[in-house]
């Protein structure tokens, strides 16, 4: 199969089924989820053929341009509709396929109870579509369709449970925060086609050197702003904890493993524009390292087990932006993270989904306790992506994240410091919390009323899933395990990437690389450790304590959305009203005061039109003897 | 000497054929059974159309490869304006002849013979016993022939033949409707006498040129304007005179006073007919005359030409918002639209001809379709009764639920008149005044905006009435009904809808052929 036909179809074949299962409607509610999951396998295994075919020839040809149709003809403007299949992209595709599909699977059962599931099958096949164009474009307009797309998907499947006000208060709040980040995006298109002329990936990219360095320090921050908008981060990262309204397969794919990592894969893809603005990129690696901190402390609060891996999500993204906003050297280290932390963290989502499964849909983790008696397979697959996630050696996590963090300790000045700093202590937090939430769920004492012992509330009997949520748990538990290191045999993934990437000439850090993997672990143990005595050994309270300052603030994702309400919703409010009473008053009373005047102008004319056909020939008349004087005028 | 003129009879089909149509259903009407008289016609009369239209399209290849020429002795010309704005006329033909000739409720929309007095017993004897002024389908083709010779007239004098064999059949066709049969007959007759008086000023005109050129010929006339000299006044009152009598027709302020009495007595088929047809024709030969005749005279006849444009707009906008009854409504837009197309004529730019003509295209799909439409929209009595069409605005409240597919195909029309993009009216206007403005027209093209602005007033109200009103009670118990029909209206509406369509979203290539016909032979 050619390479064209198998991009084509890698994108038509979920989009063609979500048009199906829309279209079709309740008629095909018997096999509509079966139809989804056809759809995503058929596209994982069309994105595995690709990925053979990029292998079997040589590296300097691996990035292939497909060419669609012309899509904008548009005078100066000439947008083609075209895939690239190169090896970033295809790593994206064996990600979202293979991912994609395993979460399908899982949903199938998981959403087994609800009506409305064929919908929801075909809002995921509309999605994995979106995110398939959003990676394989070869311009920036057709990016931004999937980039579009994935929010529309996004907002759907938050929204999915819309019956309730307060998920639906979620969905629209995920959407506008989007649509925020989405100005930037369009913002940066726009300065590119006046500076270059052209918004497709090869043109954009040739052209960077003649461009003014204040031209391209403008698009990157405009572009990091689509960025921060899609992928959570800092100031634009409000929104992913409410996301977690959506069925927890939503977030799993969503807003853990494929979207939320689309402006880590934006900046990459625009490595060559952010290379020759150092500000724009220095300020990618900041904001990386903000949000890294921030969700880790949110993390640390949060009692809502989806919540937390929603703050460990953003925080995890954190690293990804910290190593691609450090240039080349940091590229391939963003994208291998990017890659192992979509499989360990979409395996704790679906595990968590199988805690809420067996747990009546309770989240708060104050309820929880001791599961691990009840449900082998969950606690087994969820700890080995805890293990992944604490970079504890030999798990996938290990292995990318000690690569940021030694990357970002290479540098002059005061930057390896901070940010090498940052990514450290990021570690040591995230080893706190990751280990509280796996102990607060899996360990301890039951704090639930199991029958046997005197807690309050309903009674529970915690139970194992189906087979059909266990196996996509412990084929992603696999790839926790074993994916980093299977991937660093030989360095090989990042000699896969060289060819977008770049080769790098290895860099030292500023502190040795052993002393700092010592340094890690050390953390990392300190952070289990603490966990284990408060969480662990400790009887953990039921109902919160107030908690320090820090604490109540971290509860309250450090105030963001007070800050978000006072300086923008608040004066955008009122900024609305005045608008509003001005369009009313002035632009409204203009138009009504021209319409009245028309109508009394229409009666009187009216007046005119009699019916008479004497007075209609007389109006000829008169209207002819104006003529003639009028034409006639200037001859007398 | 008189030497007997040369006759291309080649060039001359399109206008054989239907002439021949109309005579052949003249004896149709003696010799053929009543009972297949109808179908006869019809096919007749739609054989000869289409056939036309092909014969038109054939001769647009010849002067597309062997360039324009003149016939029958100078007094047509077959160049490209002539021949696009016919075959603009025959698809508007076609489509207006199958509402004209569509049943509902096995009536159609004539009275049953024309010659019963209104109300009386031998009317009621007629009506039960199925007879059908099939009349009607030789008049159109008669119309039709005189609408095809018009645009192509190259002389006054055939262009008033032109002129009197399009308006004499339509007179006679205002006055035919089934319903309401007594303000169909005034509608008739004030046409007629309007008509007439128009008429007069058009031959007033011709006689004036002729006392200053001695020819009556437009080539010549063209050459004769330079040399004015002490006749001037001659010249300039003679092409006012016949510019009036041209503007009669096309309902321009203030010629326009029949217009809104005409469309709302005549039958509703015949309307549709009149409104896009006769304005075709009538703006064609316009736009000879003006483009042929007149520039020379550009700053004398501007003024006037201006005036009439501004009125024209301003008064068709004004009136047709305080409208409430649907027929008088379209027929003040078609005063306003008028005024628009005006702004092509008096654009004198090369781009103004192929706009003009695309614009009647666009106007004439919307308004086949939409009085199409309105022709099944009708009043039911509290007895279930259907009876006569529903006039009034608020009869059609609430339209849009019950026949949403109607509703939904009159909102096209009523958007393509507004001028909304992505449907062929946005084209149109867009064509005609990017026109005005390249021939130094601006401030016509700010209140031709402007105007359209307004207008877009009434037409939303309409669509607003249709979807987002509540229907009204009556106290006598009436409705409003849709009725079914034997479905030659719904294939014209479709065709109408998906050229409004078609022309609004991908106008290129019909554009590009309308800018082919940018040039009169002189």
């Amino acid at each position: 199969m050619s390479v064209d036909l198998a991009a084509t179809l890698v994108v038509a074949i979920p989009l063609l089924s979500a048009g199906v299962l829309l279209l079709l409607g309740r008629r095909s509610d018997g096999f509509g989820h079966w139809l989804g999951v056809a759809a995503s396998a058929a596209s994982c295994v069309l994105s595995v053929l690709l990925l053979l075919s990029l292998l079997g020839s040589p590296a300097e040809d691996r990035s292939v341009g497909v060419h669609l149709f012309s899509w904008i003809p548009a005078g100066e403007l000439s947008v083609d509709a075209g895939f690239l299949v190169d090896p970033l992209s295809v790593t994206f595709l064996i990600l979202i396929t293979f991912v994609g599909t395993l979460i399908h699977v899982y949903a199938v059962a998981y959403m087994e109870h609800d009506d409305d599931r064929r919908r929801f099958f075909a809002y995921l096949n509309l999605f994995v579509a979106a995110m398939l164009i959003l990676v394989l474009a070869d311009s920036y307009a057709l990016l931004f369709v999937g980039w579009e797309g994935v929010g529309l998907a996004s907002y759907l499947l938050i929204g999915f449970w819309n019956q309730r006000t307060d998920y639906a208060v979620a969905a629209k709040k995920a959407f506008v925060m989007n649509r925020v980040g989405d100005m930037g995006l369009l913002i940066g298109m726009g300065a590119l086609f006046a500076t270059v002329g052209s918004v497709e990936f090869d043109e954009v990219f040739a052209a960077v050197p003649g461009l003014s360095e204040g031209w391209l320090t403008a698009i990157g921050l405009a572009l990091l702003l689509g960025a921060c908008g899609k992928s959570a981060q800092f100031p634009l990262q409000a929104w992913l904890g409410d996301a977690m309204a959506g069925p927890t397969p939503v977030s799993a794919l969503i807003h853990a493993a494929t979207m939320v990592t689309a402006g880590v894969y934006l900046i990459v893809r625009s490595g060559p524009i952010f290379e020759a603005a150092p500000t724009a990129q220095l300020v990618v690696a900041v904001v990386g390292a903000v949000t890294l901190l921030f969700g880790a402390i949110v993390g640390c609060a949060k009692d809502d087990i989806k919540k937390a891996l929603a703050a460990s999500t953003m925080s995890q993204i954190g690293y990804m932006m910290l190593a691609a906003g450090l240039g080349p050297i940091g590229y391939a280290f963003a994208i291998f993270h990017l890659f192992t932390h979509g499989f360990f963290k979409a395996g704790m989502f679906l595990g968590a989904g199988s805690v809420m499964h067996g747990m009546n849909d309770e989240v708060n983790m104050r309820g929880f306790g001791g599961l691990s008696r009840y449900m082998r397979v969950t606690w087994i697959t969820f700890g080995l992506g805890w293990l992944a996630i604490l970079g504890i050696p030999p798990f996938s996590g290990f292995w990318s994240k000690d690569k940021i963090i030694e990357a970002a300790f290479v540098g002059e000045g005061w930057q390896p410091w901070v940010l090498g700093g940052a990514a450290l202590i990021g570690a040591g937090i995230t080893a706190f919390y990751m280990s509280r939430l796996f102990f607060m769920t899996f360990h301890g004492e039951p704090r639930f009323n199991d029958g046997k012992n005197d807690q309050p509330g309903p009674e529970q009997h915690p139970h194992e899933s189906p087979a059909l949520m266990t196996v996509p748990m412990i084929v992603l538990a696999l790839g926790s395990a074993a994916l980093g290191g299977v991937l660093m045999v030989g360095e090989s993934f990042f000699h896969w990437l060289e060819p977008v990437t770049g080769h790098v000439e290895h860099h030292e850090p500023v502190v040795p690389v052993p002393v700092l993997i010592a340094a890690t672990l050390v953390l990392v143990a300190l952070g289990v450790f603490l966990a284990w005595r408060q969480y662990w050994a400790a009887r953990v309270p039921v109902t919160a304590p107030a908690g320090s300052v820090l604490t109540r603030a971290a509860r309250r994702d450090l105030y963001q959305d007070v800050v978000n309400e006072a300086v923008f919703a608040r004066p955008g409010t009122h900024l609305v009203r005045t608008m509003t009473y001005a369009d009313t008053a002035v632009v409204d009373g203009a138009v009504n005061g021209l319409g009245a005047g028309a109508v009394g102008w229409g009666e009187r004319l009216r007046k005119v039109q009699n019916g008479f056909v004497r007075s209609y020939g007389a109006l000829m008349a008169v209207g002819v003897v104006l003529v003639l004087v009028a034409v006639l005028a200037t001859r007398i | 000497m008189f030497v007997a003129p040369h006759i291309e009879w080649a060039a001359l089909t399109p206008v054989l054929i239907l002439l021949g149509a109309a005579v052949i259903g003249v004896l149709v009407e003696a010799f053929v059974p009543r009972a297949s008289r109808r179908l006869v016609q019809l096919a007749l009369s739609a054989l000869a159309v289409a056939g036309a239209l092909v014969a038109v399209t054939w001769r647009w290849t010849v002067v597309q490869s062997s360039g324009p020429r003149e016939l029958v002795a100078g007094a047509l010309r077959e160049d490209g304006p002539a021949l696009l704005a016919q075959a603009v006329l025959l698809v508007l033909s076609l489509l207006a002849l199958l509402v004209i000739a569509d049943r509902s409720r096995g009536e159609d929309g004539f009275a049953p013979t024309a010659a019963a007095v209104p109300g009386s017993e031998y009317e009621d004897q007629a009506r039960r016993a199925g007879l059908a002024q099939t009349e009607v389908f030789p008049l159109t083709m008669f119309a039709v022939t005189g609408m095809l010779v018009f645009p192509a007239a190259a002389d006054l004098l055939t262009m008033f033949i032109a002129l009197e064999v399009l308006s004499l059949p339509l007179y006679l066709l205002a006055g035919l409707a089934r319903y309401r049969r007594l303000l169909s007959q005034e509608a008739s007759l004030k046409y007629f006498l309007l008509g007439a008086f128009s008429s007069a000023f058009f031959l007033m005109g011709l006689a004036l040129l002729y006392g200053y050129a001695g020819s009556v010929r437009l080539d010549e006339l063209a050459v004769a304007v330079p040399a004015m000299a002490g006749m001037d006044g001659l010249l300039l009152a003679g092409s006012a005179l016949v510019i009036v009598g041209l503007l009669f027709k096309v309902g321009a302020v203030p010629f326009h006073a029949w217009t809104p009495d005409v469309y709302q007595g005549a039958p509703t088929s015949v309307t549709g007919f009149m409104a896009a047809c006769t304005k075709v024709a009538a703006f064609a030969a316009l736009l000879r005359f003006v483009y042929v005749v007149t520039p020379g005279l550009t700053w004398d006849l501007a003024p006037f030409l201006w005036t009439v444009a501004i009125l024209t707009m301003v008064v068709g906008t004004v009136l047709a918002i305080v409208q409430t009854d649907m027929k008088r409504t379209l027929a003040y837009s078609s005063v306003a639209h008028a005024g628009f197309l005006l702004l092509g004529v008096i654009a004198l730019d090369e781009r103004g001809i192929g706009g003009v003509i695309f614009y009647l295209l666009a106007y004439g799909l919307a308004t086949v379709g939409s009085f199409g439409l309105v022709s099944l929209v009708r009043t039911k009595d509290a007895d279930g009764n259907v009876t006569s069409e529903a006039g009034h605005l608020s009869e059609w409240a609430g339209l849009g639920r019950r026949s949403p597919v109607l509703a939904v195909s009159f909102a096209l029309f009523l958007l393509s008149f507004a001028g909304i993009p992505l449907t062929a009216g946005f084209t149109g206007k867009f064509a005609v005044f990017s026109a005005a403005v390249a021939g130094g027209a601006w401030p016509l093209v700010v209140v031709a905006v402007l105007a359209s602005a307004a207008a877009a007033f009434f037409y939303v109200r309409i669509i607003v009435l249709m979807f987002f009103t509540e229907p009204p009670v009556a106290e006598d118990g009436s409705s409003t009904t849709v009725v079914r029909t034997e479905g030659l209206t719904a294939v014209a509406v479709v065709v109408c809808a998906v050229g409004t369509v078609l022309l609004g979203v991908v106008p290129s290539a019909i554009l590009a052929i309308t800018a082919q016909a940018s040039k009169f032979l002189l």
